[in-house]
Protein backbone atom coordinates (compact mmCIF):
# COMPACT_ATOMS: atom_id res chain seq x y z
CA UNK A 1 0.00 0.00 0.00
CA UNK A 2 1.67 3.77 -0.84
CA UNK A 3 -0.14 6.31 0.61
CA UNK A 4 -0.53 9.88 -0.85
CA UNK A 5 -2.10 13.17 0.73
CA UNK A 6 -3.17 16.18 -0.29
CA UNK A 7 -2.19 19.29 1.53
CA UNK A 8 -3.85 21.80 -0.20
CA UNK A 9 -7.25 19.67 -0.21
CA UNK A 10 -6.89 18.99 3.35
CA UNK A 11 -9.27 20.79 5.65
CA UNK A 12 -8.17 20.03 8.84
CA UNK A 13 -10.75 17.66 9.87
CA UNK A 14 -8.69 15.66 11.73
CA UNK A 15 -11.05 12.18 10.80
CA UNK A 16 -8.02 10.33 9.54
CA UNK A 17 -6.12 10.78 13.00
CA UNK A 18 -9.13 9.42 14.99
CA UNK A 19 -8.89 6.20 12.52
CA UNK A 20 -5.18 5.92 12.64
CA UNK A 21 -3.33 7.94 14.11
CA UNK A 22 -0.08 6.01 13.45
CA UNK A 23 -0.19 6.70 9.68
CA UNK A 24 -1.91 10.47 9.95
CA UNK A 25 -1.04 13.30 12.27
CA UNK A 26 -2.17 16.59 11.53
CA UNK A 27 0.10 20.21 11.46
CA UNK A 28 0.00 22.17 15.22
CA UNK A 29 -0.43 25.70 13.79
CA UNK A 30 -2.92 25.00 11.03
CA UNK A 31 -4.54 21.76 11.59
CA UNK A 32 -3.18 19.82 7.88
CA UNK A 33 -2.69 16.38 7.69
CA UNK A 34 0.76 15.10 8.08
CA UNK A 35 1.44 11.57 6.71
CA UNK A 36 2.99 9.57 9.24
CA UNK A 37 3.85 6.39 7.13
CA UNK A 38 3.19 6.38 3.80
CA UNK A 39 3.41 2.54 3.29
CA UNK A 40 2.07 1.39 6.45
CA UNK A 41 2.33 -2.28 7.87
CA UNK A 42 -0.91 -4.66 6.29
CA UNK A 43 -2.50 -4.46 9.97
CA UNK A 44 -3.15 -0.86 9.61
CA UNK A 45 -4.71 -1.31 5.65
CA UNK A 46 -8.31 -1.56 6.20
CA UNK A 47 -8.02 1.48 8.74
CA UNK A 48 -6.31 3.97 6.14
CA UNK A 49 -8.99 2.86 3.26
CA UNK A 50 -11.39 3.99 5.68
CA UNK A 51 -9.87 6.78 6.71
CA UNK A 52 -9.70 7.70 2.87
CA UNK A 53 -13.27 7.22 2.49
CA UNK A 54 -14.12 9.12 5.19
CA UNK A 55 -11.90 12.00 4.40
CA UNK A 56 -14.20 14.89 4.41
CA UNK A 57 -11.42 16.30 1.55
CA UNK A 58 -11.14 13.64 -0.30
CA UNK A 59 -7.78 14.74 0.53
CA UNK A 60 -6.15 11.05 1.00
CA UNK A 61 -5.66 8.58 -1.68
CA UNK A 62 -4.73 5.16 -1.58
CA UNK A 63 -2.81 2.56 -4.15
CA UNK A 64 -2.32 -1.11 -3.71
CA UNK B 1 -28.78 -5.80 -6.77
CA UNK B 2 -27.86 -2.76 -4.33
CA UNK B 3 -29.64 0.52 -5.76
CA UNK B 4 -27.89 3.94 -4.28
CA UNK B 5 -29.91 7.00 -5.17
CA UNK B 6 -27.57 9.65 -5.11
CA UNK B 7 -24.14 10.15 -6.64
CA UNK B 8 -23.08 12.31 -4.05
CA UNK B 9 -20.37 12.06 -1.01
CA UNK B 10 -23.49 10.02 0.93
CA UNK B 11 -24.36 7.27 -2.49
CA UNK B 12 -20.15 7.37 -3.06
CA UNK B 13 -19.16 6.53 0.48
CA UNK B 14 -21.86 4.05 0.81
CA UNK B 15 -21.10 1.96 -2.47
CA UNK B 16 -17.03 2.04 -1.30
CA UNK B 17 -17.87 1.04 2.22
CA UNK B 18 -20.37 -1.86 0.57
CA UNK B 19 -17.39 -3.23 -1.07
CA UNK B 20 -14.55 -2.65 1.78
CA UNK B 21 -17.30 -4.71 3.76
CA UNK B 22 -17.02 -7.75 1.22
CA UNK B 23 -19.97 -6.76 -0.79
CA UNK B 24 -20.04 -8.78 -4.40
CA UNK B 25 -22.89 -8.15 -5.49
CA UNK B 26 -24.26 -5.85 -8.62
CA UNK B 27 -23.92 -2.04 -7.85
CA UNK B 28 -25.88 0.78 -9.33
CA UNK B 29 -25.36 4.37 -8.06
CA UNK B 30 -27.81 6.83 -9.87
CA UNK B 31 -27.35 10.49 -9.82
CA UNK B 32 -29.86 13.33 -11.01
CA UNK B 33 -26.64 15.10 -11.94
CA UNK B 34 -24.58 14.57 -15.19
CA UNK B 35 -21.23 14.51 -13.56
CA UNK B 36 -19.18 11.84 -11.21
CA UNK B 37 -19.30 12.60 -7.53
CA UNK B 38 -17.92 15.36 -7.05
CA UNK B 39 -17.50 17.37 -3.56
CA UNK B 40 -19.60 20.36 -2.32
CA UNK B 41 -17.92 22.23 0.29
CA UNK B 42 -15.07 23.59 -2.64
CA UNK B 43 -18.09 24.93 -4.36
CA UNK B 44 -18.65 28.21 -2.41
CA UNK B 45 -15.15 28.77 -1.54
CA UNK B 46 -11.99 27.40 -4.04
CA UNK B 47 -14.89 26.62 -7.15
CA UNK B 48 -16.33 30.18 -6.62
CA UNK B 49 -12.93 31.90 -5.92
CA UNK B 50 -11.36 30.09 -9.46
CA UNK B 51 -8.60 28.92 -7.58
CA UNK B 52 -9.65 25.29 -8.28
CA UNK B 53 -10.93 24.31 -11.60
CA UNK B 54 -14.02 22.53 -11.36
CA UNK B 55 -12.10 18.90 -12.24
CA UNK B 56 -10.26 18.96 -8.93
CA UNK B 57 -13.57 18.52 -6.88
CA UNK B 58 -14.08 15.05 -8.13
CA UNK B 59 -14.38 12.84 -5.38
CA UNK B 60 -12.32 10.09 -6.77
CA UNK B 61 -10.08 9.11 -9.38
CA UNK B 62 -11.20 7.49 -12.42
CA UNK B 63 -8.88 4.42 -11.57
CA UNK B 64 -11.15 4.17 -8.38
CA UNK B 65 -13.99 4.51 -9.24
CA UNK B 66 -13.44 1.64 -11.81
CA UNK B 67 -12.17 -0.66 -8.69
CA UNK B 68 -15.51 -0.01 -7.13
CA UNK B 69 -16.87 -1.99 -9.97
CA UNK B 70 -20.22 -0.14 -9.52
CA UNK B 71 -22.44 1.27 -12.78
CA UNK B 72 -23.13 5.01 -12.45
CA UNK B 73 -26.20 5.66 -14.22
CA UNK B 74 -26.04 9.80 -14.01
CA UNK B 75 -28.01 12.39 -15.59
CA UNK B 76 -31.09 10.33 -14.55
CA UNK B 77 -33.17 12.10 -11.50
CA UNK B 78 -35.19 9.24 -9.56
CA UNK B 79 -38.89 10.47 -9.73
CA UNK B 80 -40.72 7.31 -7.69
CA UNK B 81 -39.92 4.45 -5.30
CA UNK B 82 -42.41 1.56 -5.36
CA UNK B 83 -41.56 0.21 -1.67
CA UNK B 84 -43.24 -3.06 -1.75
CA UNK B 85 -41.52 -3.90 -5.37
CA UNK B 86 -38.13 -2.25 -3.97
CA UNK B 87 -38.12 -0.38 -7.49
CA UNK B 88 -37.19 3.14 -8.69
CA UNK B 89 -38.58 5.25 -11.79
CA UNK B 90 -36.40 7.63 -13.17
CA UNK B 91 -37.12 10.23 -15.41
CA UNK B 92 -36.31 8.75 -18.22
CA UNK B 93 -38.54 5.56 -17.51
CA UNK B 94 -35.88 3.07 -16.23
CA UNK B 95 -37.03 1.19 -13.49
CA UNK B 96 -34.69 -0.08 -10.96
CA UNK B 97 -35.06 -2.97 -8.94
CA UNK B 98 -33.02 -4.34 -5.78
CA UNK B 99 -32.81 -6.54 -2.88
CA UNK B 100 -31.68 -2.93 -0.63
CA UNK B 101 -32.43 0.54 -2.06
CA UNK B 102 -30.20 3.65 -0.08
CA UNK B 103 -31.52 6.72 -0.31
CA UNK B 104 -29.17 9.84 -0.56
CA UNK B 105 -30.54 13.03 -2.53
CA UNK B 106 -29.36 15.41 -0.66
CA UNK B 107 -31.23 18.74 -0.57
CA UNK B 108 -32.78 21.09 -2.74
CA UNK B 109 -32.02 25.09 -1.91
CA UNK B 110 -35.20 27.30 -1.38
CA UNK B 111 -35.08 29.53 -4.11
CA UNK B 112 -36.16 32.91 -5.01
CA UNK B 113 -37.41 33.28 -8.57
CA UNK B 114 -35.32 34.29 -11.25
CA UNK B 115 -32.37 34.43 -9.01
CA UNK B 116 -29.15 32.69 -8.67
CA UNK B 117 -28.18 30.34 -5.77
CA UNK B 118 -25.30 27.65 -5.20
CA UNK B 119 -26.24 23.79 -4.67
CA UNK B 120 -24.44 22.06 -7.67
CA UNK B 121 -21.15 22.58 -9.38
CA UNK B 122 -23.23 24.18 -12.59
CA UNK B 123 -24.67 26.25 -9.66
CA UNK B 124 -21.53 27.57 -9.16
CA UNK B 125 -19.74 28.07 -12.39
CA UNK B 126 -22.84 30.07 -13.60
CA UNK B 127 -22.84 32.35 -10.39
CA UNK B 128 -19.21 32.98 -10.65
CA UNK B 129 -19.56 34.71 -14.02
CA UNK B 130 -22.59 36.65 -12.89
CA UNK B 131 -20.30 37.47 -9.37
CA UNK B 132 -17.18 39.26 -12.06
CA UNK B 133 -19.94 41.17 -13.96
CA UNK B 134 -21.83 42.80 -10.72
CA UNK B 135 -21.19 45.84 -9.51
CA UNK B 136 -22.81 44.94 -5.85
CA UNK B 137 -24.12 41.53 -4.50
CA UNK B 138 -26.37 41.30 -1.80
CA UNK B 139 -25.79 37.57 -0.30
CA UNK B 140 -29.30 36.59 1.38
CA UNK B 141 -28.82 34.39 4.22
CA UNK B 142 -26.70 34.47 7.34
CA UNK B 143 -25.97 30.96 7.57
CA UNK B 144 -23.25 28.85 6.56
CA UNK B 145 -23.12 29.29 3.11
CA UNK B 146 -24.45 32.69 2.63
CA UNK B 147 -21.70 33.56 4.80
CA UNK B 148 -19.19 31.52 2.78
CA UNK B 149 -20.46 33.02 -0.15
CA UNK B 150 -20.11 36.66 0.55
CA UNK B 151 -16.62 36.12 1.99
CA UNK B 152 -15.41 34.34 -1.46
CA UNK B 153 -17.42 37.49 -3.46
CA UNK B 154 -15.27 39.66 -1.40
CA UNK B 155 -12.24 38.12 -1.92
CA UNK B 156 -12.30 38.68 -5.68
CA UNK B 157 -13.14 41.98 -5.05
CA UNK B 158 -17.06 42.24 -5.62
CA UNK B 159 -18.79 45.06 -3.58
CA UNK B 160 -21.01 42.89 -0.77
CA UNK B 161 -24.16 42.88 1.25
CA UNK B 162 -24.81 40.42 3.73
CA UNK B 163 -28.39 40.15 4.92
CA UNK B 164 -30.07 37.53 7.20
CA UNK B 165 -32.47 37.83 10.36
CA UNK B 166 -30.11 36.73 12.88
CA UNK B 167 -28.01 39.09 14.72
CA UNK B 168 -24.34 37.65 13.61
CA UNK B 169 -23.81 35.63 10.55
CA UNK B 170 -24.05 32.23 11.27
CA UNK B 171 -25.33 32.41 15.25
CA UNK B 172 -26.91 29.29 14.83
CA UNK B 173 -24.43 27.10 14.47
CA UNK B 174 -21.35 29.36 16.50
CA UNK B 175 -23.56 30.59 19.32
CA UNK B 176 -23.19 34.97 19.58
CA UNK B 177 -20.07 35.39 21.11
CA UNK B 178 -18.22 33.73 18.41
CA UNK B 179 -20.69 34.95 15.58
CA UNK B 180 -19.89 38.11 17.04
CA UNK B 181 -16.60 37.73 15.65
CA UNK B 182 -17.07 36.35 12.11
CA UNK B 183 -19.23 39.66 11.58
CA UNK B 184 -16.18 41.54 13.04
CA UNK B 185 -14.31 39.39 10.11
CA UNK B 186 -16.78 39.93 7.38
CA UNK B 187 -16.74 43.67 8.33
CA UNK B 188 -13.05 44.15 8.40
CA UNK B 189 -12.91 42.95 5.51
CA UNK B 190 -14.96 45.08 3.76
CA UNK B 191 -18.92 43.40 3.55
CA UNK B 192 -21.43 45.57 4.26
CA UNK B 193 -23.67 43.37 6.79
CA UNK B 194 -27.30 44.22 6.78
CA UNK B 195 -28.74 41.50 9.39
CA UNK B 196 -31.23 41.29 12.29
CA UNK B 197 -34.29 41.99 9.20
CA UNK B 198 -36.02 40.12 6.96
CA UNK B 199 -35.57 39.87 3.62
CA UNK B 200 -39.44 40.08 2.08
CA UNK B 201 -38.54 40.56 -1.42
CA UNK B 202 -36.42 41.17 -4.64
CA UNK B 203 -36.93 44.62 -6.56
CA UNK B 204 -35.45 45.49 -9.87
CA UNK B 205 -32.94 47.62 -7.97
CA UNK B 206 -32.35 45.58 -5.04
CA UNK B 207 -33.64 43.93 -2.18
CA UNK B 208 -36.26 44.39 0.08
CA UNK B 209 -36.37 44.06 3.27
CA UNK B 210 -39.35 43.61 6.13
CA UNK B 211 -38.27 47.24 7.34
CA UNK B 212 -39.19 48.71 3.51
CA UNK B 213 -35.24 49.08 3.35
CA UNK B 214 -34.10 48.29 -0.17
CA UNK B 215 -30.20 47.20 -0.49
CA UNK B 216 -29.31 48.23 -3.94
CA UNK B 217 -27.92 45.01 -5.85
CA UNK B 218 -27.33 44.29 -9.46
CA UNK B 219 -26.95 41.08 -8.68
CA UNK B 220 -29.19 38.44 -5.96
CA UNK B 221 -27.42 35.73 -4.03
CA UNK B 222 -30.19 33.29 -2.56
CA UNK B 223 -28.73 31.18 0.25
CA UNK B 224 -31.28 30.88 2.75
CA UNK B 225 -31.90 27.07 3.22
CA UNK B 226 -32.45 24.38 1.38
CA UNK B 227 -34.96 21.55 2.28
CA UNK B 228 -34.47 17.23 1.81
CA UNK B 229 -34.70 16.19 -1.49
CA UNK B 230 -38.19 14.34 -0.85
CA UNK B 231 -40.75 15.70 -3.47
CA UNK B 232 -40.33 12.48 -5.61
CA UNK B 233 -41.07 10.09 -2.40
CA UNK B 234 -44.57 12.04 -1.66
CA UNK B 235 -46.15 9.18 -3.21
CA UNK B 236 -44.17 6.16 -1.76
CA UNK B 237 -46.04 5.62 1.70
CA UNK B 238 -42.42 6.22 3.35
CA UNK B 239 -42.58 8.58 6.35
CA UNK B 240 -41.93 12.27 5.66
CA UNK B 241 -41.20 14.51 8.30
CA UNK B 242 -38.53 16.88 7.62
CA UNK B 243 -36.69 14.46 5.36
CA UNK B 244 -36.89 10.48 5.65
CA UNK B 245 -37.52 9.47 8.87
CA UNK B 246 -35.54 6.42 9.96
CA UNK B 247 -34.95 4.04 13.16
CA UNK B 248 -31.97 4.32 14.59
CA UNK B 249 -30.31 1.86 11.59
CA UNK B 250 -31.43 4.60 9.00
CA UNK B 251 -33.43 2.54 7.57
CA UNK B 252 -37.26 3.72 6.07
CA UNK B 253 -38.48 0.55 5.68
CA UNK B 254 -37.53 -3.11 4.78
CA UNK B 255 -34.76 -2.99 2.76
CA UNK B 256 -34.96 0.76 2.21
CA UNK B 257 -32.26 2.66 3.99
CA UNK B 258 -31.36 6.59 3.56
CA UNK B 259 -28.12 8.82 4.02
CA UNK B 260 -26.90 11.65 4.32
CA UNK B 261 -28.43 15.64 4.05
CA UNK B 262 -31.97 13.47 3.40
CA UNK B 263 -31.85 11.50 6.26
CA UNK B 264 -33.88 12.14 9.71
CA UNK B 265 -33.11 9.16 11.68
CA UNK B 266 -33.24 8.26 15.58
CA UNK B 267 -30.53 9.06 17.11
CA UNK B 268 -30.22 6.67 19.99
CA UNK B 269 -27.39 8.65 22.26
CA UNK B 270 -29.37 11.87 21.91
CA UNK B 271 -32.77 9.92 22.24
CA UNK B 272 -34.55 12.01 19.61
CA UNK B 273 -34.69 12.56 15.67
CA UNK B 274 -31.81 14.12 13.82
CA UNK B 275 -31.13 15.17 10.68
CA UNK B 276 -27.96 17.04 9.80
CA UNK B 277 -26.40 18.93 6.89
CA UNK B 278 -23.04 18.74 6.60
CA UNK B 279 -20.29 16.78 4.78
CA UNK B 280 -19.05 14.72 7.10
CA UNK B 281 -22.13 13.22 8.37
CA UNK B 282 -22.54 12.64 4.76
CA UNK B 283 -19.55 9.94 4.37
CA UNK B 284 -20.63 8.45 8.06
CA UNK B 285 -24.15 7.66 7.37
CA UNK B 286 -22.98 6.02 3.43
CA UNK B 287 -20.48 4.05 5.57
CA UNK B 288 -22.91 2.92 8.49
CA UNK B 289 -25.90 1.92 6.11
CA UNK B 290 -23.36 -0.16 4.34
CA UNK B 291 -22.51 -1.86 7.66
CA UNK B 292 -26.49 -2.31 8.15
CA UNK B 293 -27.35 -3.61 4.85
CA UNK B 294 -24.71 -6.04 5.33
CA UNK B 295 -26.31 -7.43 8.88
CA UNK B 296 -23.69 -5.09 11.54
CA UNK B 297 -27.48 -4.37 12.96
CA UNK B 298 -25.36 -0.76 14.74
CA UNK B 299 -27.34 2.11 15.38
CA UNK B 300 -25.70 5.64 13.92
CA UNK B 301 -24.72 7.65 16.83
CA UNK B 302 -22.16 10.35 15.09
CA UNK B 303 -21.16 13.47 17.04
CA UNK B 304 -21.59 16.18 14.56
CA UNK B 305 -18.97 17.93 13.15
CA UNK B 306 -18.91 20.89 10.29
CA UNK B 307 -15.96 23.49 9.15
CA UNK B 308 -16.21 26.74 7.63
CA UNK B 309 -13.34 28.44 5.98
CA UNK B 310 -13.83 32.44 5.75
CA UNK B 311 -11.30 34.87 4.45
CA UNK B 312 -8.34 33.95 7.39
CA UNK B 313 -10.56 31.88 9.58
CA UNK B 314 -10.61 28.12 9.85
CA UNK B 315 -13.80 27.51 12.27
CA UNK B 316 -14.23 23.76 13.41
CA UNK B 317 -17.22 22.35 15.01
CA UNK B 318 -17.62 19.61 16.98
CA UNK B 319 -21.00 18.55 18.69
CA UNK B 320 -23.48 21.54 19.11
CA UNK B 321 -23.10 24.93 20.34
CA UNK B 322 -24.86 25.75 24.04
CA UNK B 323 -25.32 28.71 26.11
CA UNK B 324 -22.34 28.69 28.10
CA UNK B 325 -18.90 29.37 26.62
CA UNK B 326 -15.62 29.25 27.76
CA UNK B 327 -12.57 29.62 25.88
CA UNK B 328 -10.22 26.72 27.00
CA UNK B 329 -6.63 27.38 24.53
CA UNK B 330 -5.42 30.59 22.88
CA UNK B 331 -7.40 33.86 23.00
CA UNK B 332 -9.90 35.92 21.16
CA UNK B 333 -7.85 38.35 20.42
CA UNK B 334 -5.18 36.71 18.86
CA UNK B 335 -8.19 34.52 16.59
CA UNK B 336 -6.68 31.79 17.64
CA UNK B 337 -8.70 29.70 20.33
CA UNK B 338 -10.61 26.82 21.62
CA UNK B 339 -14.11 27.10 22.76
CA UNK B 340 -15.91 24.49 25.01
CA UNK B 341 -19.80 24.87 25.11
CA UNK B 342 -22.03 23.69 27.99
CA UNK B 343 -25.88 23.55 28.86
CA UNK B 344 -26.21 22.18 32.81
CA UNK B 345 -23.08 22.11 33.51
CA UNK B 346 -22.14 19.14 30.47
CA UNK B 347 -20.45 19.50 27.71
CA UNK B 348 -22.31 19.75 24.26
CA UNK B 349 -19.94 21.08 21.79
CA UNK B 350 -15.92 22.34 20.86
CA UNK B 351 -15.19 24.93 18.32
CA UNK B 352 -11.78 25.81 16.88
CA UNK B 353 -11.09 28.94 15.92
CA UNK B 354 -7.89 28.67 13.61
CA UNK B 355 -6.76 25.62 15.76
CA UNK B 356 -7.79 22.37 13.96
CA UNK B 357 -6.38 19.77 15.53
CA UNK B 358 -6.60 21.52 18.93
CA UNK B 359 -10.49 21.62 18.81
CA UNK B 360 -10.31 18.17 17.94
CA UNK B 361 -8.17 16.77 20.66
CA UNK B 362 -11.28 18.17 22.61
CA UNK B 363 -13.57 16.81 21.01
CA UNK B 364 -12.51 13.50 22.24
CA UNK B 365 -14.15 14.34 25.70
CA UNK B 366 -17.58 14.46 23.48
CA UNK B 367 -17.03 10.80 22.16
CA UNK B 368 -18.87 7.94 23.25
CA UNK B 369 -17.61 4.77 22.83
CA UNK B 370 -20.25 4.85 19.70
CA UNK B 371 -18.31 7.96 18.25
CA UNK B 372 -18.77 7.92 14.33
CA UNK B 373 -15.09 6.56 13.75
CA UNK B 374 -14.71 4.22 16.36
CA UNK B 375 -17.91 2.54 16.08
CA UNK B 376 -17.15 1.98 11.96
CA UNK B 377 -13.73 -0.03 13.23
CA UNK B 378 -15.45 -1.59 16.02
CA UNK B 379 -18.79 -2.52 13.68
CA UNK B 380 -18.96 -6.07 12.96
CA UNK B 381 -19.34 -6.13 9.19
CA UNK B 382 -16.46 -3.85 9.44
CA UNK B 383 -13.14 -4.77 7.12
Amino acid sequence: MKITVDQNKCCGAGTCVLLAPDVFDQRDEDGIVVLLDAEPPAELHPLVREAASVCPAAAIAVTS
Amino acid sequence: MTLIVGASAAGLACAEALRRKGYTGPLTVLGAEEHLPYDRPPLSKQVLSGAWEPARTQLRSAEALAALDATFVLGDPAVHLDVAERAVHTASDRVLQAENIVLATGLRPRTLPGQPTLRTLDDALALRAELQKCSRAVVVGDGVLGAEIAATARQLGVPVTLAGPQQAPMALQLGLPVAGLLAELHSSHGVELRLGAAVTGVEPDGVLLETGEVLPADLTVVAFGSAPATDWLRDSGLALDNGIVCDSRCRAAEGIYAAGDVARWHHETLGTPVRLENRTNATEQGIAVAANILGADQPYTPVPYFWTDQFDAKIHVHGFVGPDVSVVEGSLADRRFVARFHRDGELTGVLGWNMPKQARQHRQELVSPRCPATAATSAPGAA
